[in-house]
Order: structure tokens, then C-alpha cells, then sequence
């Protein structure tokens, strides 16, 4: 009987106490033991903050759809789909669906499941394709042949994103010059009477900062002097502005030492929603479950700088608070983290050269070619006072597919057909296009082809 | 034979359960082809009016903008039946309560050839009989469906002059009021 008793009491002491330690880790913000298997590369950054995917503990396929389009949707809608969920919705589809429910996103892209996952994430064999369009051969003969594994190679076909792929496109920079005659790409306006300066003047910005209980702690002359030659002190934001933002609801501003990035979005809402979407920034987006710390390199999956470790990424961290070089954060700001061959390259590559041209002087602005040019592409927003040139900070925008690139980025200054074959091959990204393309992607040759064939004859339209 | 209250009584109540059963079919609201046909209207409505009234005069007339497959690249318009495409994709995401379709036996873009039994014959059916609709029920993964199809004719020049000349077009002899294709409409019943 005493027997049964210790054991009926060691197990009750066992099962409280497992659950408490298991609820306590739920709670908590290391929930390591409960991922069940490697995320993504593109996931990894806010693995433990599982509601994000996993909104509801009795969620099916609808709600993790519905947390994937929270994501992702926008950038989809923007990307023009190619496969949006209503052309899978329709019931004529309903056999296509069976053979592969592409209604849901993880169909295709499973998470913790790192023994079948590819690039982008796809979880499926790669052959994919064949399941609706196994007669394609039939509409283009020059597809006769090819291996189904091949549709999504680099420079062919994507499943969301063709905007730099589709014919009549690729048929209107047929014969393109690998170097166009004026390389370039659009330049921000960063001066006060810019357009994207005009729209930032309407924030709340307090202007009259420069009151004795705040100059009187911008004690440090060499702080003082490095804002004097900032583009924001020509603009009139003071220390204020950035160290004592007001909070909702707040009516007495607190001092804050180190601003972080929601100090910045007051004027560069912009810039920072890219930032928070993309990789250097997404652990600190609002709305994750448990609060997670800024983005570190030891803690990315690419190699990084050993002695950057212990960095931890905001917008100072590139942009130098007080400083805020821009041509700082563009590519010293980079390879101080970043520390894989095409980044150890860069400094040897035309691109650099050409950067390098910029910053001297003998290189028209625009001309040069920064980490910053190609990974926070410039792109043109449409204002109420103008058209104004701003960086797009998530960098996910642009960087897989890498095709992703070649309007927002190659395009500016090479022909599409140096930049298809560029970016599909391995080697010349590794040397950051020092070397030629030794793969050439024939879908230019093909989209001549046809564009050869006559033409039908056109009879009265009435 | 007399007809006495307590014999009266079950046949007054047999009468008034069998009123009352009729009366439901007197509101229960539209059938299926009403309205298919209510909603294929205003589609067909809208179709055209963009067509001859934005396209048409814009394009072919007054020669002020194109409109273009990729009108973004472009700075062009719209094409019309990309116009009711996105219509159709938007009402995709806001309800399962009907679905509609631009389809063809001659498309430009071959995902955009009948599939179904009902919308081979269908979309057959309205090129050979002018100004009739053609209606038919077909299940559909599992589901049934009340699937209407309509003529999509050529209402304006700038109808055939793209479709003829289109490099992707099967056929390039089109000429106003012909059919072009269908407007395939499906509604789940039970």
C-alpha cells in the first residue's frame, strides 16, 4: 500500500512538474525545444515567435494560409501573381486542384521540414510544373524536349514573379548592348526642397527642439559637429526630434539615449517598413507573439564577420547615428558584417570601381555601383507634391529569385540578355561580376525565333 | 354522401398543408438561370460600355492611348477582357457564391481553352446558335454546379483588329458581331 502510494506520488510530482516546465518554456522567449524541425532560411529569424504562423493551437490550412498572406500578400499582389489563389479557387480548376492544391501556400512551401526543402523555400519535387502544363510543347515547339525540372531555372519561369521573363517583355530588349551607353541609376533627391522632403515635412516633427533642457545634454562637441554637417540639421530635425519622441498619449516627452528605428519611421516611414519586412529588421516587427531581440549577425545563417558577432542591427548600426552617411551605409556598413565571397569580392569587382568613381567625383551621381545599388534598390514613389526617389530597405524585394534583380537593378545600366545569363550563373555572382557568363539562357534566342515567324495576315475588322 | 364538420375538418387542414406548401415556391426567390442571367447582364453591360466607350473611342478613334496586354509596362489601358478578368478575380476572393469565366475555343492564352464537357459544348453551342444561351448543371470536384454560358461577341473594331493580329490567336478572321468565345458562369447548388 506504501508502496503504490510513492509511486501514485512520484508520478503526480512528475506530471505537474513536466507541465509546468513545458508551460513555462511556452510562455517564455526560448521555445527551442518545441521546433520540430529547422525552419526555412527565410523563417529562421522569428522561429520562436510561433504565432505568427501558427495563429490559433486548433488552426488548420485556412489560418496558416491567412497568416502566409499577412506576409506575403502584398508583395505577391505587386509582383502581378502569375498563380494567385483565384485562379485555383475557380471550379474548372477543381482537377487541377487535385492534383496539386496550390489554393494554399503550403502545398508548396512547407516550414520545419528540412529534409525536403529546396531553394525558395519549395518543398515539392522540382518537376512541379508538369501537373498543369505537360502539353506546353504543343504552343512552343522549342519547348519540346525539356525536362519539367528545368521550368523555374534561372532566366526561364517563375511561379509568382515573371515580370522580367515574360515574352513580350524579353521581345523588347532583344539585342540589348551588355553595357548601356549611360549606366545609371535614379538618384535620391536628399535635398530639402526634394519632393520626399516636402511629404516628410507634414510629421511631427518637433522644430523648436533646440530649448536649453535639451542643448544642455548635447555636451559632446564632436556629436554637435557631426549633426552640424547632416543633411537633418540643414532641415531643422535637432536632437528633440530623434531622443524625445512623443509616445501615444504622452504629453511630456522622455529623453531616450538611444532612439531605435521607431524614432526614424517618424519621418522615414517609409524606409523603415522596409526595414522591419526584410532581413535586417523583421525581428522587431510589431505584432510577433514574445518580444524578440534585434537582429544579430552570429545569429544569421550566412557567414558573417567574427569580429561583428556582437553587433545588433537597427538603423544606426548602418546609417551611424549622428553621422548618417549614406554612402557609409552603402558599403563600409556591409562588409563590416558580411563576410562571404561574393561581399569579399565586391572590392575588386568593375562595380566597385565604379563606386569609387562616384565618391571621387569623376563618375556622375547614380553612376556607381554600392552593395546598397543592388541589394536597397531605388525605387520611384508617386507623391502628392512629386515623384520622389526612395531605397527600398527590405531586401527580400529584390533577392529570390535573383531574377527579382534584373528590372529594379540590372536594367538600369546592362542589357537583359547579360543580365539573365549573369545572374544564372553561380560563379560570376561569386566573383561579384568580375568574370562573363559562361552559361547562356536561350529563352532571348527562342523569343527572336518566333518573333521571325510571319506574321498572320489581318483582314477588315468590319 | 353528407360531408359532416369532423370529415371537413382533415381535408380543411389537408388543404391548408398543401397551401402552405406552394407557397414557398411563390418566394423563394430566383432560380439559378434567373440569376445567372441578372448577373451575366450587368457583366455583359460593363463589358461593352468599357469597350466602346474607354478603349474603343481612346484607342481607335481618338488614337489618345493604347490599350495594352501589359498596360502597366505600357502606360496603356486595360485590355477588356483583362478588364473582366480582374473583375472576376476579385469576386473570387469575396465570395463562393458564383463564379465566372472568359473563355474561348480560339484564346489567345491557351489556359483560357474549354476544359469541361459542359463548357466544350457550351461555349460550341453559342457560336453556332446566335442570341441563345446555353445552360446545363455539371459536378465539379465533388460540387454541383448550375453553369450558364453566354456569347462574348465582337463589339467593337478594337475587339477583332487585336484578336486578329495577336501572334498567340488560333484564328485571325474575326469580324464585328462575331463570336469570339463565352462567358461561362457557375453558381453551387445543392
Amino acid at each position: 500500500m506504501q508502496r503504490k502510494t510513492i509511486i501514485w506520488a512520484c508520478w503526480i510530482t512528475a506530471v505537474i512538474g513536466l507541465s509546468g516546465y513545458f508551460s513555462w518554456i511556452l510562455v517564455s522567449r526560448d521555445r527551442t525545444l518545441f521546433l520540430i524541425g529547422r525552419t526555412t532560411d527565410g523563417h529562421h529569424q522569428i522561429e520562436l515567435a510561433c504565432e505568427v504562423c501558427h495563429t490559433s493551437p486548433f488552426g488548420g490550412r485556412e489560418l496558416l494560409q491567412n497568416a502566409c498572406v499577412k506576409c506575403h500578400g502584398d508583395d505577391l499582389a505587386r509582383e502581378n501573381d502569375s498563380h494567385p489563389r483565384t485562379k485555383f479557387t475557380d471550379p474548372r480548376n477543381a482537377d487541377r486542384v487535385a492534383a496539386l492544391d496550390a489554393r494554399y501556400c503550403v502545398t508548396c512551401h512547407q516550414e520545419h521540414r528540412p529534409g525536403i526543402t529546396l531553394a525558395m523555400g519549395l518543398t515539392l519535387p522540382g518537376d512541379y510544373c508538369f501537373k498543369c502544363h505537360q502539353t506546353i510543347f504543343k504552343d512552343r515547339p522549342s519547348h519540346k524536349g525539356l525536362a519539367f525540372d528545368t521550368c523555374a531555372s534561372a532566366g526561364c519561369h517563375n511561379f509568382h514573379d515573371n515580370r522580367a521573363l515574360y515574352e513580350d517583355f524579353l521581345a523588347k530588349h532583344l539585342h540589348e548592348l551588355p553595357l548601356k551607353a549611360v549606366p545609371q541609376v535614379a538618384v535620391i533627391d536628399r535635398s530639402p526642397t526634394s519632393a520626399a522632403w516636402v511629404q516628410r515635412a507634414s510629421m511631427a516633427l518637433d522644430r523648436t527642439s533646440l530649448r536649453p533642457e535639451i542643448t544642455a545634454r548635447a555636451t559632446n562637441p564632436a556629436i554637435v559637429k557631426e549633426w552640424e554637417a547632416t543633411l537633418h540639421a540643414k532641415a531643422g530635425v535637432s536632437c528633440a526630434d530623434c531622443h524625445m519622441p512623443k509616445a501615444k498619449g504622452q504629453t511630456v516627452a522622455q529623453w531616450i539615449d538611444k532612439p531605435g528605428h521607431e524614432a526614424c519611421a517618424t519621418c522615414h516611414a517609409n524606409e523603415n517598413a522596409g526595414f522591419l519586412a526584410g532581413r535586417h529588421g523583421m525581428r522587431l516587427a510589431s505584432g510577433l507573439s514574445v518580444p524578440l531581440t534585434p537582429m544579430s549577425p552570429a545569429m544569421a545563417r550566412l557567414p558573417m564577420r567574427a569580429d561583428a558577432h556582437d553587433k545588433t542591427l537597427g538603423c544606426n548600426s548602418c546609417h551611424a547615428a549622428h553621422r548618417f552617411d549614406v554612402r557609409h551605409a552603402a558599403v563600409e556598413a556591409c562588409m563590416g558584417c558580411h563576410n562571404d565571397a561574393h561581399t569579399r569580392n565586391y572590392l575588386q569587382s568593375a562595380h566597385a570601381a565604379a563606386w569609387d568613381g562616384e565618391i571621387a567625383g569623376t563618375r556622375p551621381p547614380g553612376a556607381g555601383v554600392s552593395c546598397a545599388t543592388c541589394h536597397m534598390p531605388r525605387e520611384i514613389h508617386h507623391g502628392e507634391k512629386g515623384d520622389f526617389v526612395l531605397a527600398q530597405h527590405n531586401q527580400n524585394m529584390n533577392l529570390r529569385p535573383n531574377e527579382k534583380m534584373i528590372r529594379s537593378v540590372c536594367l538600369n545600366c546592362h542589357g537583359l540578355g547579360l543580365a539573365i545569363d549573369a545572374l544564372a550563373d553561380p560563379e560570376v555572382i561569386r566573383s561579384n561580376f568580375s568574370k562573363l557568363p559562361t552559361h547562356h539562357i536561350p529563352s532571348l534566342d527562342w523569343v527572336e525565333r518566333r518573333q521571325r515567324t510571319p506574321k498572320p495576315s489581318v483582314p477588315s475588322t468590319q | 354522401m353528407r360531408l359532416t364538420y369532423a370529415k371537413a375538418t382533415p381535408l380543411l387542414v389537408l388543404a391548408a398543408f398543401l397551401a402552405s406548401c406552394d407557397k414557398p415556391k411563390e418566394t423563394a426567390g430566383i432560380t439559378p438561370q434567373q440569376m445567372a442571367d441578372a448577373l451575366h447582364a450587368v457583366m455583359d453591360s460593363d463589358r461593352t460600355i468599357y469597350t466602346r466607350l474607354v478603349v474603343n473611342r481612346l484607342q481607335n478613334e481618338e488614337k489618345i492611348i493604347k490599350a495594352s496586354e501589359h498596360w502597366k509596362d505600357d502606360k496603356a489601358l486595360p485590355l477588356p477582357a483583362q478588364m473582366f478578368r480582374y473583375g472576376s478575380e476579385m469576386v473570387g476572393k469575396k465570395t463562393e457564391a458564383f463564379s465566372y469565366q472568359l473563355l474561348s475555343m480560339w484564346p489567345v492564352n491557351k489556359q483560357n481553352a474549354p476544359r469541361t464537357d459542359v463548357e466544350k459544348t457550351g461555349l460550341k453551342f453559342v457560336a453556332d446558335n446566335k442570341g441563345k444561351n446555353y445552360y446545363a448543371d455539371e459536378t465539379l470536384g465533388g460540387k454541383k454546379y448550375f453553369t450558364a454560358v453566354y456569347a462574348d461577341t465582337a463589339v467593337a473594331p478594337a475587339c477583332v483588329g487585336c484578336h486578329n493580329a495577336h501572334k498567340d490567336s488560333p484564328r485571325h478572321d474575326f469580324k464585328l458581331g462575331d463570336v469570339m468565345g463565352g462567358v461561362v458562369l457557375r453558381i453551387p447548388v445543392q
